[in-house]
């Protein structure tokens, strides 16, 4: 049973004033507070189970190490990846995306290229690109979004030509909150024989993806919008791409033989794992998954929907206001606009009543550009939240409009 | 009035809100109350890096003192920049250069306003004083 009272008993962030007002968090799409599930581990690993991994002869050693790769273990599940070699564990889902820009392009880009991304890509998706295509001479090509927020999916087709080496997508919009068609996307791709990379910063937190059955080459995401640490995520990459790969980093833990003449490199996964990576992150990010499938992620996700309807429900009552994308199905968050008032001015004063919302570009200037805006003001919910907290924002929203008007 | 003068002035005006909603209020106020901005003087050259919302600023020089008008999108910034338009403009380019604008961190600015960068209440400050020493440097 879901009991929203438990569930925010969990969460220690959520119990704390800040200005004097009680908080209400409704940045989740941004970060997401920690359950003490993980907290706790976390804090346990620093304070005791802490050595160094892989290739310790000790008790703490290779006590971490288990932790590390029954992490990987728990995400390999969580993505129903064929096998744990292909997950590396990154600093988050912009990491990833570097890394795949180098590596993948080291590999497979060469001049007069192209790499398809699409118009609503967090600036994250877009710029390791453009960078990819500034140091390969390639060029990049864009994927339209239609008025209410979908991709323009039957235009890709179209885009693909036979030097597409690449297509990279969000698996949901941080700004519109969209989940894409990625299956259909993937198999439009394959169609052409080009592989695909989904950027699951805004998926993953929603139930993740079946990544065999959307037949998915790439995937990124973030621990820490999925209840994790700050500081972990991983890239997923089908065995037969990233054995081909090279490493993005040298170093330690990555190696299999070092001499002055010749380096050979360790397998999957730990070829792309160069130095000490973030093992206690990493098993605060398993504790995370455990946490929520513990939860359940039908009980999550109908708590998510739940709310992202009332909360549409309630922004349309107000006189001005217009969310942005109107497509389904969403995730749980929404952006929107105010006639004649600017986002910034609303999230400061939403801000001093104890109401963290996102307001500007959102980390996607080009999207704002299709929309024909500077900024957009965006709540994001987590099943933590309720709709009590939503009835005092938009009580505040309002009390915030008519101060500006 | 000295920029000392007028800096006191406005500590004591904003001294009258206890509430910071109260002071927010105030600053809607004064960016409303903004004389026009000169829609032409609304380039590029004009926009001030490091705001979420966008400050056009521009300078001119009459006789030893410096003149400036600023607009923005989002009217609490038009707020900030109606005070410090009130604080330096009119005001010779090295009072400009010596201001400590301390009345930021006595009404509670600084610490309320200006480590989101939402507002780009630094990078106004900086452009106006850069304004102040290319003139100066032109006497």
């Amino acid at each position: 049973m879901f009991n929203i009272n438990k569930i925010r008993q969990d969460f220690p962030a959520l119990h704390q004033e800040v200005y004097g007002k009680p908080l209400i968090y409704f940045d989740n799409a941004a970060t997401t507070q920690k359950p003490k599930a993980v907290i706790d581990v976390v804090n346990e690993m620093n304070s005791k189970t802490n050595g160094n991994i892989h290739r310790a002869f000790h008790y703490l050693g290779n006590l971490c190490t288990e932790r590390y790769e029954a992490a990987r273990e728990t995400i390999r599940r969580y993505l129903n990846a064929a096998k744990k070699e292909e997950i590396i564990f990154t600093s988050g889902t912009t990491a990833g995306i570097n890394m795949l820009a180098f590596s993948f392009g080291e590999r497979y880009v060469h001049t007069g290229d192209e790499i398809i991304i699409s118009e609503a890509e967090h600036h994250s998706n877009i710029v390791p690109w453009q960078l990819l295509c500034e140091r390969k001479d390639a060029s990049l090509k864009i994927l339209p979004v239609h008025d209410d927020g979908r991709l323009a999916v039957e235009k890709l087709p179209e885009l693909i030509t036979s030097r597409t080496r690449l297509i990279c997508v969000a698996q949901a919009s941080n700004v519109l909150g969209i989940r894409n068609p990625v299956k259909e996307i993937i198999a439009i791709a394959h169609a052409h024989g080009v592989p695909v990379m989904i950027d699951g910063a805004q998926g993953a937190v929603h139930g993740g993806i079946d990544i065999q059955d959307v037949d998915g080459d790439f995937y990124v995401f973030s621990g820490h919008k999925l209840y994790g640490p700050t500081g972990t995520g991983v890239l997923y990459g089908k065995e037969k791409y990233l054995a081909e790969l090279p490493p993005y980093q040298g170093g330690g833990e990555m190696i299999d033989t070092v001499s002055f003449e010749r380096t050979t490199y360790a397998g999957l996964p730990l070829k792309f794992e160069a130095g000490t990576p973030n093992y206690t992150g990493a098993y605060g990010l398993k504790t995370a998954i455990d946490y929520l499938e513990q939860t359940g992620w039908d009980n999550i996700h109908q708590q998510e929907t739940s709310l992202v309807n009332y909360a549409m429900q309630r922004l349309q009552e107000i006189d001005g206001v217009h969310v942005y994308g109107a497509a389904q199905p969403k995730t749980s968050l929404l952006a929107f606009g105010i006639n004649g008032i600017h986002p910034s001015d609303i999230a400061l004063l939403m801000d001093k009543t104890g109401i963290a919302v996102r307001a500007g570009h959102l980390c996607a200037q080009p999207l704002m550009r299709r929309f024909g805006v500077q900024g957009m003001l965006r709540f994001s919910f987590s099943f933590y939240n309720t709709k009590e907290e939503i009835d005092t924002a938009i009580t505040a929203l309002i009390k915030a409009k008519q101060l500006l008007a | 009035m000295s920029i000392a003068e007028i800096e006191k002035e406005i500590v004591e005006e904003f001294a009258l809100f206890s509430e910071w909603m109260d002071k927010y209020e105030h600053l809607i106020e004064l960016g409303k109350a903004l004389p026009p901005f000169d829609p032409k003087d609304k380039t590029e050259q004009h926009l001030i890096n490091g705001c979420q919302s966008r400050v056009w600023l521009a300078a001119t020089y009459e006789n030893g003192l410096v003149y400036f008008t600023a607009d923005s999108d989002a009217i609490i910034t038009k707020g900030i920049v109606a005070l410090l338009l009130r604080v330096l403009s009119g005001q010779a380019p090295q009072a400009i250069i010596d201001a400590p604008l301390d009345f930021i961190n006595q009404i509670g600015l600084k610490e309320n306003l200006s480590p989101t960068r939402a507002n780009g209440l630094l990078s106004m400050v900086k452009q106006m004083k850069l304004y102040a020493l290319v003139f100066r440097s032109s006497q």
